[in-house]
């Protein structure tokens, strides 16, 4: 259990802040006396979501127990702070593999219900939080509240998507797919125009579990929009492998010079990678790890964005969404900052359990932008009226910068929410967004 | 065929980051510890990644006990082990340990003695048996005192060369005996300390260790491997600077 303050940065390097840490090492231990908390697991969150400036921070490092594991029926339990790595690596070889993973698999299991990630397959399966049964929810009162969609429902809700703020989540309890190898089958489509991907989407949603886009953001004019998309299905074969030949991991081992990202080397980079994308065949046989986290190869690859960081911006467009990601890749491509990460899935109309869940029916683009000061806030801001007109809405966990204002719009349900967070929790990001309270006007 | 595996100190973080390895190849286990809670946790994690099955035995190891009835008793039930690892420790608060002799005795008894009473009657058992691996948690503190950390470390010095003799009277039986030294590890134990130098290593990294050893056959290591440099420059530093120096 160590307490010691020390800076620390999320995913995107933009906030570094001073925090006091608090590591426990079994999951029967109390919680600090001290306020305000924060549980913090791999820190993949880009913005300030997971960070508590001067507050402390549980770091959920060692909670990494498995509780029970049935092989039969892929109902699996285990502690906050496994990550979905390690899980995918014991639950494979036995048939299973997770309901939902985002692009990473450096997240945790408390992490991944409190951000209520989703995938490639959220038109199918819809979020995480749709997969979670139960939980342990430890709160700063000493209490242990078992979760559920039938017992403390609402705490259970508030708690999907509820970024940590309503305690730490000491256990869940997930149910896994069956899958027959580590294996997708995968195909791939160049498109020259915005249209003809979306005409995809929406001819994939019946026959393909995961559908996902890579948009070229520097594109103009009549390209606007063009890209690849790509259509997958677990391999149904009994003869291939349940393991993935897991490649050799590479590091970005410092932080590159602020700006080596520029108009010219993304164009090249986009050239490049464009290309490598179409080298691989139409029809594809790819394992999961290549498929569900191709950056996971490189490690640290946010230093490439020098220590001045970078804004990742990921928004849900909901009404006339096909207008609203036209005007938003023009406005994007008009500028000429956006970075060459920028994907595009399509989300479904299964609603989780979750009060503050992002996801929703509509379309979501997510897209990296270094951080070059005032310009790209006034970007970023430009943006959110065109998400706002869409009645859409701002992922947290991507968000550095979103306007209280903004993040009521993006989250109806914010004042079901409100009650259900822990007195003693809190975080830089909730402090930032949260100051819009109606009780907070009226006086 | 999976492997019997044997554990006193099972909850410490390098026993369980070893178990987990074996518990995933259906391995057989029988865990000492002090704590019931801790052990629960850790008999649960272990069959959930595949453990075949896990008997727990709590025990204090600051006391004094009858480790052959505890030995003969897991040995009959499981019908003998391939592997034993005993990892069972405490930090030593050295100030204490200056003025409080009690605090010293029942240190030495968690850290010394009750592993080289276990290795001794283990050390019967596998050599009847005609095979098995013997693991020995010792440390690089035990090299050579230092003002820091000389009483766990002289505890330590006399697990390592307790070590040295019954592999060296083993050595026909064909039973292996293992002295590891690992050297800073995060664990629970260590928390406290600043663990973000590059000296600092997870405890999956000893178990792998471990793991090689076994498989290889062999006699010593230090863990992570580069602690046997540091250490070899600082057995040779001659004592007249050497006590003058605050390491």
């Amino acid at each position: 259990m160590q307490k010691n303050a020390a800076s620390l940065a999320s995913w995107g390097n933009y906030f570094h802040y001073a925090h006091k840490c608090h590591s426990p090492e079994w999951r029967y231990q109390a919680l600090p006396a001290q306020a305000s908390l924060l549980p913090y697991g791999m820190g993949r969150s880009y913005g300030d979501s997971c960070l508590n400036e001067n507050g402390t921070l549980i770091h959920t490092s060692a909670l990494q127990n498995l509780i029970a594991f049935n092989r039969e029926t892929g109902l699996l339990r285990c502690e906050g702070g496994v990550s979905l790595a390690s899980l995918i690596d014991l639950t494979l070889p036995h048939g299973w593999f997770l309901p939902v993973t985002p692009g990473t698999k450096f997240v945790t299991i408390g992490g991944a219900i409190a951000n209520d990630v989703h995938g490639k397959n959220h038109h199918r399966d819809g979020s995480f939080g749709c997969h979670v049964r139960c939980f342990e929810l430890l709160r700063s009162s000493g209490e242990r509240l078992l979760c559920s969609a039938t017992e403390n429902p609402a705490l259970f809700s508030a708690t999907i998507g509820g970024l940590g703020l309503t305690g730490l989540i000491s256990w869940a309890e997930i149910q896994l797919i069956p899958v027959n190898n580590a294996f997708l089958e995968d195909e791939s489509f160049t498109c020259d125009h915005l249209d003809d991907m979306l005409e995809l989407f929406r001819a994939s949603r019946e026959s393909h579990q995961y559908t996902v886009a890579w948009i070229d953001c520097l594109a103009s004019g009549s390209s606007i929009g063009r890209g690849i998309f790509s259509r997958a299905n677990h391999c149904r074969s009994k003869h291939l492998p349940q393991s993935a030949n897991i490649r050799p991991k590479k590091s970005v081992p410092f932080f590159l010079p602020n700006g080596c990202l520029n108009r010219h080397t993304v164009k090249a980079f986009n050239a490049v990678y464009y290309r490598k994308l179409m080298a691989r065949q139409k029809n594809s046989r790819i394992d999961y790890d290549r498929f569900f986290y191709p950056l996971d190869s490189l490690h640290h690859w946010n230093r490439i964005y020098g220590r001045r960081g970078f804004l990742q911006y990921q928004c849900v467009l909901v009404k006339d969404a096909r207008d609203a990601l036209f005007a938003l890749l023009k406005k994007i491509s008009h500028s000429g900052q956006a970075s060459f990460l920028s994907v595009l899935k399509e989300l479904g109309g299964t609603t989780s359990p979750g009060m503050l869940s992002f996801p929703r029916k509509g379309m979501t683009l997510a897209l990296d932008f270094p951080n070059r000061g005032r310009e790209t806030l006034a970007l970023l801001s430009s943006l959110d009226e065109i998400v706002r007109e869409s009645q859409g809405a701002i992922y947290p966990a991507k968000d550095a910068r979103m306007s209280a204002e903004m993040f009521a719009n993006s989250f109806p349900q914010l004042e079901t929410f409100r009650p259900h967070i822990d007195p003693a929790f809190s975080s830089s990001f909730w402090r930032r967004v949260s100051n819009n309270k109606p009780e907070g006007q009226a006086t | 065929m999976s492997k019997k595996i044997f554990i006193s100190g099972a909850t410490s973080a390098i026993a369980h980051a070893f178990a987990r390895r074996y518990a995933v190849q259906g391995a057989h286990f029988c865990l000492l510890g002090r704590n019931p809670e801790k052990l629960a946790i850790v008999k649960d994690d272990l069959l959930a990644r595949g453990a075949s099955s896990v008997e727990t035995v709590v025990i204090d190891f600051s006391s004094r006990h009858d480790y052959t009835a505890t030995v003969n008793q897991a040995w009959q039930q499981a019908s003998g082990f391939d592997i034993a690892l005993l990892a069972q420790g405490v930090l030593t608060d050295e100030k204490r340990s200056h003025t409080d002799l009690a605090y010293l005795q029942e240190s030495f008894q968690v850290n010394a003695l009750s592993v080289i009473q276990l290795a001794t009657v283990l050390g019967e058992k596998f050599a009847e048996q005609g095979k098995g691996s013997l693991l020995l948690i010792s440390s690089p503190a035990g090299d050579r005192g230092r003002e820091k950390n000389y009483v766990y470390g002289s505890a330590k010095a006399a697990v390592s060369v307790f070590c040295d003799g019954l592999r060296n009277r083993l050595n026909k039986t064909g039973v292996q005996v293992v002295t590891v030294k690992p050297g800073f590890i995060r664990t629970p134990m260590t928390t406290g300390f600043d663990q973000s130098g590059p000296l600092w290593a997870d405890a999956d990294v000893v178990a792998s260790d471990l793991e090689n050893a076994i498989i290889k056959g062999k006699s010593s290591l230090y863990t992570p491997w580069f602690w046997r440099y540091i250490m070899l420059v600082i057995r040779h530093i001659p004592e007249f600077i050497f006590k003058k120096l605050s390491i």
